[in-house]
């Protein structure tokens, strides 16, 4: 278990220093026009955290981005519950799931727009569409995964159905559904900021895509290195909490 | 194997329906959505007036290109990582974050590098589709049993040869998979970049007749656009199941 979570950090680290290096190279390649060097961009985005706006616009992302987690989470995990209890439910709705996850979602949001207005239920509803279906797919495989024993065990025992799903289903099953929830997580942020990009006035999104019209490099190079070390820490310590859960199981 | 597939024409052809009713019937008012039989008399029409093909054939092509660089740059590299651990482990952590990241936000960056055209859009695309495909490469890579390779061993093949003839077609099932995502994130790459900047394509032409309430030209555009990649990825499945049957697998 810890030595697989020591990898992982020293994997990560190396990763880092390779990145700042290749960035550090770029930028005396590309020169001021369209790049900052990594100790000009923490200069910046030591300066840029501490200002009320930046404040309120990360107010604004994190809670259109909480919103649209929770429910991609809820909806993923009930229709994969739902689903991957069934056969032929599964049958019928599965192939549908994965040809929506396989569309180009971004052309859906002239729609979204149209039908939730701008502001921040259409941000929400982008990025639960990207995140749900991962969510969904990955739990419809882990439940039916599970072994037949185990059912039949609770069946004999005389579960009810939620008794089921919460004393065996679920900790069979775990460690796939959390595979899905990493990448959903994922999804779902980056569905909400591009939602924020082209469908806002407010948040973390909606700047960058400002800061990209006026070329301001120096945002735009911040912005980008905030949401990368955050997604980044975010998914680093998922994949060690899944990597955990993969080796108990 | 006939009722499922009859019943999701049932039910898709059901929210069509609805989707109509409630269309015609004024719950979702004109400005919002037409009615689904409007969007495709207007695509027939747009199709045939021709007025806006080159913005597709523009976007189209651009797609395809950007995915054969997505899929040839990740093969190749994929193939070179898988054999070396090291490097591998050190990406895991870049695989697992880098759909999170908005590569969009490179996009003013690489119209500095590459100029004004289709060049970034095109790297966009493949920078979007490239990882997808190195991630289920790698995947079908690591189950290439062992005793093909060491077969490929005996009779003194190279490297490349074992590639070519042993290990790829062996993981195709998995390349294919990784094939299906990078169709979509080429277009996503394409047509995101249009969104935020460019003259022309289809991307463009959405956000322009959004812009405008031009439903007329925007939801055919959009169909059109799922059509495609729909498409593209149920040939692609079709593909990956016949190959997989091949193998007594599933």
């Amino acid at each position: 278990m810890n030595p697989q979570t020591g990898q992982l950090l020293r994997n990560t680290l190396t990763l880092i220093v390779v990145v700042l290096v290749a960035w550090q190279a770029l930028y005396w390649v590309v020169g001021d026009v369209a790049l900052r060097s990594p100790l000009q961009t923490l200069a910046f985005a030591a300066k840029f955290t501490s200002t009320p706006q930046f404040a309120a616009h990360l107010a604004e992302t994190s809670k259109a981005f909480g919103l649209a987690l929770l429910l991609a989470v809820v909806i993923g995990l009930s229709i994969g519950f739902t689903l991957g209890a069934s056969r032929f439910l599964s049958d019928v709705f599965e192939p549908m799931l994965v040809a929506l996850y396989s569309i180009p979602k971004i052309t859906l949001y002239p729609i979204l727009l149209l039908a939730f207005g701008l502001g921040m239920s259409s941000k929400v509803a982008f990025g639960t569409i990207h995140g749900v279906i991962p969510i969904a797919l990955f739990t419809i495989t882990a439940v039916r995964n599970v072994k037949r024993v185990y059912i039949k065990t609770g069946h004999v025992m005389g579960l009810t159905p939620l008794d089921m799903i919460a004393r065996i289903i679920v900790p069979a099953a775990l460690p796939e559904i959390f595979a899905g929830l990493r990448i959903g997580f994922s999804l779902t942020l980056i569905g909400t900021l591009l939602g924020e990009m082209f469908a806002s006035q407010r948040g973390l999104g909606f700047l960058l895509m400002s800061a990209i019209g006026l070329h301001n490099v120096d945002l735009i190079m911040t912005l980008t290195l905030l949401l990368t070390v955050f997604a980044g820490t975010a998914s680093v310590v998922l994949l060690a909490l899944n990597q955990r859960l993969y080796a108990r199981s | 194997m006939k009722s499922p597939v009859l019943w999701r024409i049932v039910i898709l052809a059901g929210l069509v329906i609805l989707l109509e009713v409630l269309c015609v019937a004024g719950v979702i008012d004109k400005l919002t959505m037409q009615p689904p039989h409007r969007i495709l008399t207007d695509l027939f029409a747009m199709l045939a007036t021709g007025a806006l093909n080159k913005a597709i054939a523009k976007t189209l092509g651009n797609a395809l290109i950007a995915f054969i660089i997505a899929m040839v740059v990740g093969v190749t590299s994929a193939i070179v990582i898988h054999r070396l651990r090291r490097v591998r482990d050190t990406l895991e952590p870049l695989f697992a974050t880098y759909y999170a990241i908005p590569v969009f936000a490179f996009y003013p960056m690489l119209i500095v590098l590459l100029g004004l055209g289709d060049a970034p859009q095109i790297f966009i695309g493949a920078m979007l589709g490239v990882v997808a495909v190195i991630v289920n490469t790698l995947n079908g890579l690591d189950r290439v049993p062992g005793v093909l390779l060491k077969t490929a061993r005996i009779n003194q093949m190279s490297p490349v040869d074992t590639a070519l003839r042993v290990t790829l077609p062996c993981a195709s099932p998995y390349i294919l998979t990784g094939a299906k995502l990078a169709v979509a994130y080429s277009l996503i790459g394409i047509i995101g970049a249009e969104f935020i900047m460019s003259s022309g394509g289809m991307g463009y032409e959405i956000s322009f007749a959004y812009n405008n309430f031009d439903n007329a030209t925007m939801y055919p555009l959009i169909l059109l656009i799922l059509l495609v990649s729909i498409s593209i990825n149920m040939m692609i499945a079709r593909w990956e199941k016949v190959l997989m049957a091949r193998r007594g697998l599933r």
